[in-house]
């Protein structure tokens, strides 16, 4: 599980952990607080780190398993701060293990279409350029369509990812039907040969009725072309979110069948630790997290440096 | 997971009704359960503990022993000060300087600025006519400038737009320029959005300010966000210095733990909410409406505009007349579906009820979905007006015929009518008591005009 990402980029796992370290560096001060040297994992001790990691929206539930575990077998015993940490670490990482999957494209499809959805402002029109840009660069042909025919200039913005990645973009005029953009859209690709087809959704929040049902209807319509379309269909969280990211995940999955998630804003200072929660509730997959604004701020889903980052510990050590 | 608070809170207190007096145990007891209850509505934990500390030295004491019912009095001291931590007095604009006023928007990317921004320069235009100019500052992220001069036009104002390679600090300058030469009472800057942490950003951020010396900073932030809020809402303080917060996607299903948060921490007041996509749809902040909502109470005011706009009122009045004489149709029953239906997700208007999270169970439990009223909304349609009027004519080859009708089996058919008609003698039985509310739990008013508990409920 960890050593599966020797093929990517060099140094990419550093990139990752500065971003994924700024995110815990509140934990880590309190952490180094609360050990400076060794320390009794007494009641008081389990209490105070339970609170630390609901401090990164891991949920108040998740927090009481993780330190219970923690304390099995170690309960008043003498521990240094990076001990707890290292084994915080392990369990998070274990719970994280089975979903970190990377987005597994079949070109044979022509295309193989991934519908992108999310609440407004998660970052779901950044994630398609970033995607077009990593696919590209492993040298399929990519396409896009601006389903997002809501928010103003929500077409341009894609229009100029398309632009950066070199994908061609299907849209329409702002105010035109979704569905029908999408048919359009796998039509197009189809005609183009496209291997992959990313379309961006509006933004709607997953307790709008009427608009959960227009996504339902994009899938419809999808369907009439390609009995197996979309192929895959991402959920975008934003970092920053709590546990609302419980009813989203929950929503999009029973609404439009989500098959996997893409975390964004991972560069702030939000810890997105109902990552964890969501992992061990829904056990879907977490494709991808976002870590800045560039094409290429987009990585792989790790679950070791993502558990050893959320507790500010550095890059596993080779071996 | 996400009615966790509402059942909670409704376990702790029902617990204390229980009791005649309340002693430290207890109200300790019941703040590990306010405890949990906040954090999973996303309210940081510094701010849970200051509140948990705040409430146990209001709730511990005569006040409360001496009450009647200690369980009301906690729910009151918990909802009271809640309230007041959110902010019990409304909080307007302050646009009371030498024209233009500046209003600085800063925020996190994807915390609805530029939506925000035209949504105020709407509200100030309607409601205050006044001469509003927006700005675009935001020179990061691709088409954002686009997105506020669309917007801008939707508005029916005018929009100070980047040139190429002109610098934020620069487009401010312009923009003020432009606002007192041409006589505007208010220009809104709609900035980048920028992470907390970033210090270059939030250094330009700085700058634009002592460019425009704005009345309002204000910082806009997402109603779902985490833990995180604190952070964010103290850092811009910090670093920018806020007046005031504006919340967004109200309309959403968070708890929004995240406004006491901010509150909290920055001290500001929220100033305004934003309630929909619709550029009108922006809301003076009312800090009972999200105390209530953190604590699950409901938000009643939420509900009962909602379906303000979706009930046909007079149709529902006559009806409400009619059942508690104990003449409650079919017809009747259909109606009040079809207005269920046109509400929307029956979860979510449940979740905006008070009291409800035990309902809620029992109405999973019971399996009442919105699928389930479609079916029952389907079967009263494929009966004659005459059947519906006179359930008594249905006899079997009749409900045979209807659940074909309808696409349901017969014994969904005689489901319906079952619950019919115990609905029915319910109502007749509270138009005997007089209007002591409905559904029993329920407080009196808590339910719109016309809308009755679905079928099934107990």
């Amino acid at each position: 599980m960890t050593e599966e990402d020797t093929g990517q980029k060099p140094g990419w796992l550093n990139r990752l952990t500065s971003g994924l370290r700024r995110t815990s560096s509140a934990l880590n001060q309190s952490l180094g607080e609360l050990f400076s040297g060794a320390r009794k994992l007494d009641r008081a001790t389990l209490d105070e780190l339970e609170e630390l990691l609901i401090a990164t929206d891991i949920g108040v539930s998740t927090a009481a398993q993780l330190t219970r575990t923690l304390a099995e077998g170690r309960f008043d015993q003498e521990i240094t701060g990076d001990e707890v940490r290292a084994a915080l670490a392990a369990q998070i990482a274990e719970i994280l293990s089975p979903v970190a999957e990377p987005l597994a494209i079949n070109p044979s499809h022509r295309p193989h279409t991934v519908l992108v959805c999310g609440v407004n402002g998660s970052g779901k029109t950044t994630t398609v350029g970033k995607l077009a840009q990593l696919y590209r660069d492993q040298g399929l042909s990519v396409m896009l369509a601006a389903a997002d025919t809501f928010r103003a200039a929500a077409v341009e913005q894609l229009r100029i990812w398309g632009e950066r990645t070199g994908a061609p973009v299907v849209a329409r005029e702002t105010g035109a039907d979704a569905a029908g953009l999408v048919f359009d859209a796998i039509e197009e690709a189809r005609r183009q040969n496209a291997d992959l087809l990313l379309i961006d959704t509006a933004g709607r929040l997953q307790n709008k009725t009427e608009l959960m049902d227009e996504l339902k209807k994009v899938i419809r319509v999808a369907k009439k072309l390609d009995e197996t379309a979309p192929q895959s269909t991402l959920l975008v969280l934003d970092a920053t979110v709590g546990q609302n990211a419980h009813s989203q995940v929950e929503t999009f999955r029973d609404m439009v069948d989500v098959t996997g998630l893409v975390v964004t804003k991972l560069d702030g200072s939000a810890k997105a630790g109902v990552v964890v929660a969501l992992a061990e509730r829904f056990g879907l997959p977490v494709h991808a997290i976002g870590v800045g604004e560039q094409a290429d701020d987009l990585r792989p889903f790790d679950a070791t440096s993502f558990a050893r980052a959320l507790v500010d510990l550095g890059p596993e050590e080779a071996g | 997971m996400f009615d966790g608070l509402t059942s909670r809170f409704d376990d702790i207190f029902e617990r204390l009704k229980r009791r005649g007096a309340l002693n430290e145990s207890d109200v300790d007891e019941a703040m590990r359960e306010v405890r949990v209850a906040l954090l999973e509505a996303d309210v940081a934990l510094p701010v849970v503990k200051e509140f948990i500390e705040k409430v146990t030295e209001a709730a511990v004491g005569a006040e409360v022993l001496r009450s009647v019912t200690p369980g009301q009095m906690v729910v009151k001291i918990v909802h009271d000060r809640l309230v007041d931590m959110l902010g019990p007095e409304e909080a307007g604009l302050d646009l009371a300087v030498q024209p233009p006023a500046a209003l600085l928007m800063v925020g996190l990317q994807g915390s609805g600025k530029t939506t925000t921004c035209a949504k105020i320069a709407s509200r100030l235009i309607d409601r205050e006519r006044k001469k509003v100019l927006l700005a675009a500052l935001d020179v990061a992220r691709p088409a954002a400038a686009q997105q506020l001069a669309t917007l801008g036009e939707q508005v029916g104002t005018r929009v100070v737009q980047p040139v190429l390679g002109e610098q934020p600090v620069g487009i401010a300058k312009r923009a003020m320029d432009v606002g007192r030469r041409e006589g505007f009472d208010v220009v809104i800057l709609d900035t980048a959005g920028r992470l907390a942490i970033d210090d270059e950003l939030m250094a330009e951020a700085a700058a634009i300010r002592d460019q425009v010396m704005p009345v309002e900073t204000l910082l806009v932030a997402d109603a779902l966000s985490g833990q995180d809020a604190v952070t964010t809402a103290r850092t811009f303080n910090e670093r920018v210095g806020l007046t005031g917060i504006v919340l967004t996607r109200v309309d959403g299903d968070s708890r929004g733990g995240a406004a006491l948060s901010m509150r909290s921490v920055t001290g500001c007041p929220i100033k305004l909410m934003g309630v929909g996509e619709k550029l009108d749809e922006l809301e003076t902040f009312q800090a009972d409406r999200i105390a209530g909502r953190i604590l699950g109470m409901g938000d009643v005011v939420g509900l009962v505009e909602k379906a303000q706009e979706t009930v046909d009122t007079e149709k529902a009045e006559k009806v409400a007349k009619r059942a508690l004489k104990g003449q409650f149709t079919l017809e009747d029953l259909g109606d009040q579906l079809a207005q269920v239906r046109k509400m929307g997700d029956l979860q979510g208007i449940m979740g905006m009820l008070p009291g409800v999270g035990k309902m809620k169970k029992q109405m999973d439990a019971a399996n009442v979905d919105d699928k389930t009223i479609a079916h029952q909304h389907a079967i009263i349609q494929s009966m004659t007006p005459k059947e519906r009027s006179n359930p008594k004519l249905l006899n079997a080859k009749r409900r045979k015929r209807i659940a074909a009708g309808s696409g349901t089996s017969v014994q969904e058919v005689n489901r319906l009518l079952k619950q019919y008609q115990q609905m029915a003698g319910m109502m007749k039985k509270m138009g005997k008591m007089g209007k002591k509310g409905l559904a029993g739990g329920l407080p009196p008013g808590a339910l719109p005009p016309g809308m009755m508990p679905p079928p099934g409920f107990k």
